[in-house]
């Protein structure tokens, strides 16, 4: 019976995301007394996870893993999931991790919870929050099942620094066939995700043109964020549906969200509800986005957004 | 070309989220339910294929009668049929154990789910199916083309896309993307008269059991006022964010 968390990294540097399902697991093992076992692929560098409090680290390599490939990540994981006896395993909510979660899950005859915004509320049977109806709304929901995948959602429980005496092995792959091939990859370079961003900057119809967009570009530079948009935008085709925060697109949960011209439809509140403060530029006092946001100013977008800029480059 | 989507009954996305039984149950009360997004990006697709490639398409879902209406708008869309398994749909594995049922009866070359559902927001029937069943499954499909029972799929990954080459069959999870917003079909009148006529053929549920269950739903505490700043002061806002917030 273990506690196991799953480690994504990217050229051999862990993901945030994994610090915080480390940090997340250490107190579920704490809580079990149990030690804190890491599964990774391909990593060499482990020693940040000896300030995260992580027992042992358990590393797959091949080169044939290199690229995440979510058939033979997973016969991999169960292989050694199940001679582990796993119990607890803990994922990201990256899209990668939400993708491989329930086919690990349905393999380990383990219950898959995905969603999930805090530690347990009980062990037997294991019982925890989740968000549904996109953030509008949570369930506590209990299994049947005493193994369980939980995919932690993305800043709901934070880092938490603990030191350990980490142990490392490294494990032989196993042979694995899938008829699913990856062909290309296209990842954009220099450029945060929304996925991994602490701050996001979004605009809305209220920038009235692509052309504009510089203005969202340059406050998520001075800032280090990543920017993201309203549903009309992407439908218009002003930028990219991997932008497209909302109910259908994308979620949000960075600890700040600066939404410029954007007013605030239902759809589009839902997907940014777990961001922790939310900053609104409009200069229409009755957008709706005043009402859910923590902080406003009623104004021109084309005039705030520059000063803000510049604010933000005098004290950095 | 056979072709099974497999379409969830949500509340329509502007709906208020009330909950009634003492918090234990979604109240439906004055709720409109639609086609779940996600899948209707996918029926779109699959209608495409069915019109180049004389595919045929079935569209399935898990849940007592008041689903038939929107299984009637998936056949005024161009469905060929439609099945209704006659089971409050429990969690994802019973859903998705539902599904692979009728997946052994018939065989379809390509199956879509949703990319996950707009209420409980799960995103894991499409991934148990494909392991009950022993397909491959390409989550957050945003790009599929089908050449001689050879699929080329693009899938969305965090801060990019890949492309992934597969033999049929195949199951994808379906979302904004593998169709554009414009390519969705309103149903016209001809749709929805053909569609009185065709198949839709309900199923008694399957004994299967479910893994989870929901014991309390709850709403999150209701956000305090707005600060607002003035717009000729943004180093306001820039001092709130720093010393009040903190999180610049």
């Amino acid at each position: 019976m273990s506690v196991i968390v799953y480690i994504e990294s990217e050229d051999n540097k862990i993901k945030k995301a994994s610090l915080e399902a480390v940090s997340y697991a250490k107190k579920i093992s704490e809580s079990l007394k149990k030690d804190l076992i890491a599964v990774s692929f391909n990593l060499t560098d482990f020693s940040i996870l000896n300030n995260y409090g992580v027992d042992k680290i358990y590393n797959i390599s091949s080169h044939k893993l290199k690229v995440f490939e979510v058939n033979s990540y997973s016969n991999n994981l169960f292989d050694l999931l199940t001679k582990l006896k796993a119990e607890i395993v803990v994922i990201t909510s990256s899209l990668n991790s939400r993708y491989l979660g329930p086919i690990l899950a349905s393999k380990l005859d383990a219950a898959y919870m995905s969603n999930v915004v805090s530690l347990p509320t009980s062990y037997s049977p294991i019982s925890v929050k989740r968000s549904c109806f996109t953030n509008k709304a949570f369930n506590e929901t209990s299994t049947k099942k005493s193994t369980v995948v939980l995919s932690l959602s993305s800043n709901s429980y934070g880092l938490n620094e603990i030191k350990s005496n980490l142990e490392s092995e490294e494990i032989k792959s196993i042979e694995s066939n899938s008829n699913l091939k990856v062909d290309s990859l296209e990842k954009l370079t220099n450029k945060v995700t929304i996925a991994d961003a602490d701050i996001v900057v979004s605009g809305g119809r209220g920038l009235k043109g692509p052309e504009n967009w510089h203005l969202i570009e340059d406050l998520a530079k001075v800032l280090g964020a990543a920017t993201a948009c309203s549903k009309p935008v992407s439908d218009m085709g002003w930028r990219p549906h991997s932008e497209h925060v909302g109910q259908t697109g994308k979620p949000v949960a960075s600890n700040l969200y600066i939404a410029v011209g954007i007013s605030g439809a239902i759809q589009h509140l839902a997907g940014i509800n777990s961001s922790k403060v939310k900053v609104v530029i409009n200069n229409d006092p009755e957008a709706p986005f005043f009402k859910s946001a923590d902080y406003g100013i009623v104004g021109d977008a084309f005039e705030v957004v520059p000063k803000l800029i510049e604010g933000l480059k005098a004290i950095k | 070309m056979n072709i099974l989507v497999c379409i969830s009954n949500v509340p329509d996305t502007t709906s208020k989220i009330n909950f009634k039984n003492n918090d234990t149950e979604f109240d439906s009360n004055g709720v409109q339910y639609i086609i779940n997004p996600n899948d209707e990006f996918g029926l779109t697709r699959a209608i495409w294929f069915q019109q180049k490639n004389n595919a045929e398409v079935t569209v399935l879902t898990v849940g007592d009668q008041t689903c038939e209406a929107i299984l009637r708008k998936c056949l005024a869309i161009g469905a060929n049929k439609a099945i209704r398994i006659d089971a409050i749909p429990k969690d994802g594995f019973f859903v998705a154990s539902q599904i692979s049922e009728i997946c052994k009866i018939n065989s379809y070359d390509l199956i879509i789910c949703g990319r996950e559902s707009i209420d409980y927001n799960g995103a894991m029937v499409g991934g148990i199916l494909s392991t009950i069943i022993n397909y491959s499954y390409v989550a957050n499909c945003i790009g599929l083309s089908i050449e001689n029972k050879k699929a080329t799929l693009e899938r969305e990954i965090d801060g990019g896309k890949e492309v992934l080459i597969s033999e049929l069959p195949i199951i994808i999870g379906s979302q904004k993307g593998l169709v554009e917003e414009t390519d969705l079909i309103i149903p016209n009148m001809r749709g929805i008269m053909q569609a009185r006529q065709k198949t839709l053929e309900v199923i008694p549920a399957y004994n299967h059991n479910n893994l989870t269950y929901t014991n309390k739903f709850s709403k999150p505490q209701p956000k305090k006022e707005v600060k607002l700043v003035d717009s000729g002061d943004v180093n306001e806002l820039i001092d709130l964010l720093q010393n009040e917030a903190k999180v610049l």
